[in-house]
């Protein structure tokens, strides 16, 4: 394979150069407004890349990246991305630290291959499909970096949005904020049971008053809720039900019997102290 | 032939169930029990199941049977220290045991039956 051996040959004859040229070309493209790399972690970076990249167009396939060849490769890149995201870059903005290299690579192949365009245009052919490739796995990296944020996220605020609270001996609230929604309601089922458990609480008052809307699915889950405490020897309030929520719930044909709800939590605190036998006065 | 074993505490019955159930036991323990029940007038049945970690929908029957005959007999039931998993099974089983009474642990339930006789 010809190109094989010219473009990594190229690459090493002239690195001095192509690397040069590169660092201004990722000067101007690094530093938009979304975040800034500092041009001493720039040269690091671009000089680790060309050392992987140049290992690995020396041991074989230059066409396909999927190989073990390039495993080295894909690894830088799946490392600058994840750091690029997590500095608040976008992702064709992380792409631009490969594309960036298609100029001054290209300038060189240009300079070696004076004469013969023939050669070039393999050449360049071959270095663009390889340089594609890599800068789409770069896309690719960042993305699955991205998620990673957004999945980790949402696992914190799972946790965040689920506080059971004790108002007093014997009754727990759980004030639910946000949409319900199965894993939630499991989330919260869960915790609150043990809680139960833990504390020997009698009553249970779970406040809906964060909770924007109840349909249906809600609503099952809510008495799937109440019919667990049940089971377990406590009972359950619901409180915090908005007028537009009542509404909805008749409205949907919702069959609340048997489920002691309040408009407010105040009311339910006042009903669950009577249930256990406490009493407060006003001195 | 195994047998679960059925505590008097007063004028009240405690069955622990702490092994997983089959016909032929589930069958004893309710003769065993209504018998129980006969000769010493008892006038409630605490069925605790702390100790189990899996309840599933023929363990569920069978409470709601023993809770039924119990009530023919003029004894309230009392089911005692569901574990939350078993709770949370129970009712995705659509199992949510209905008559039946529950307390947090056997002292509860104690309080519950008295509350209930007085």
């Amino acid at each position: 394979m010809s190109d094989r051996v010219s473009i990594s040959a190229i690459l090493q004859r002239r690195r001095g150069q192509i690397q040069a040229e590169w660092m201004e070309q990722l000067a101007t493209a690094s530093s938009s407004k979304s975040g800034h790399v500092a041009r001493e972690e720039l040269r690091r970076q671009a000089d680790d890349f060309l050392k992987v990249f140049n290992e690995a167009l020396d041991s074989g396939r230059v066409t396909d990246i999927s190989g073990a060849e390039w495993a080295e490769v894909r690894h830088f890149l799946e490392e600058l991305s994840r750091q690029r995201v997590l500095a608040g870059f976008a992702a064709d903005e992380t792409a631009a630290f490969i594309f960036s290299l298609k100029k001054p690579l290209f300038e060189a192949l240009k300079q070696e291959a004076l004469g013969d365009p023939q050669r070039f245009a393999e050449d360049a052919w071959s270095a663009t499909v390889l340089l594609d490739q890599l800068g789409l796995y770069t896309v690719k990296s960042s993305q699955r970096a991205r998620e990673e944020v957004i999945n980790r996220q949402q696992q914190e605020l799972l946790e965040l949005s689920t506080p059971v609270v004790k108002l007093w001996d014997g009754i727990l609230a759980l004030p639910m904020i946000g949409t319900l929604d199965s894993a939630r309601t499991q989330i919260v089922m869960e915790s609150l049971l043990q809680k139960i458990v833990d504390t020997e609480s009698q009553i249970a008052i779970l406040d809906i008053t964060g909770v924007p809307t109840v349909d249906t699915l809600v609503a099952q889950h809510l008495l799937k809720t109440v019919t667990a405490l049940r089971l377990m020897g406590a009972e359950c309030i619901i409180s915090g039900v908005r007028p537009q929520i009542a509404q909805t719930i008749v409205h949907l044909g919702v069959d609340l019997q048997g489920v002691i709800t309040k408009a407010s939590l105040a009311d339910a605190l006042a009903l669950a102290m009577k249930r256990i036998g406490v009493s407060v006065t006003r001195e | 032939m195994d047998r679960i074993p059925i505590l008097r505490m007063g004028e009240f019955l405690l069955v622990t169930l702490q092994v997983d159930m089959h016909d032929q036991l589930a069958l004893r323990l309710q003769d065993d029990l209504t018998h129980m029940i006969q000769a010493k007038s008892a006038k409630g049945v605490l069925i605790d199941i702390s100790a189990l970690e899996m309840v599933d929908s023929f363990m569920g029957r069978m409470i709601g049977d023993i809770s039924g005959m119990a009530r023919i007999l003029d004894a309230r039931t009392v089911l005692v220290g569901m574990q939350p998993a078993v709770a949370i099974t129970l009712v995705e089983l659509g199992l949510s045991l209905p008559g039946v009474d529950t307390a947090l642990n056997v002292e509860r339930g104690v309080q519950l039956l008295k509350r209930a006789l007085a």
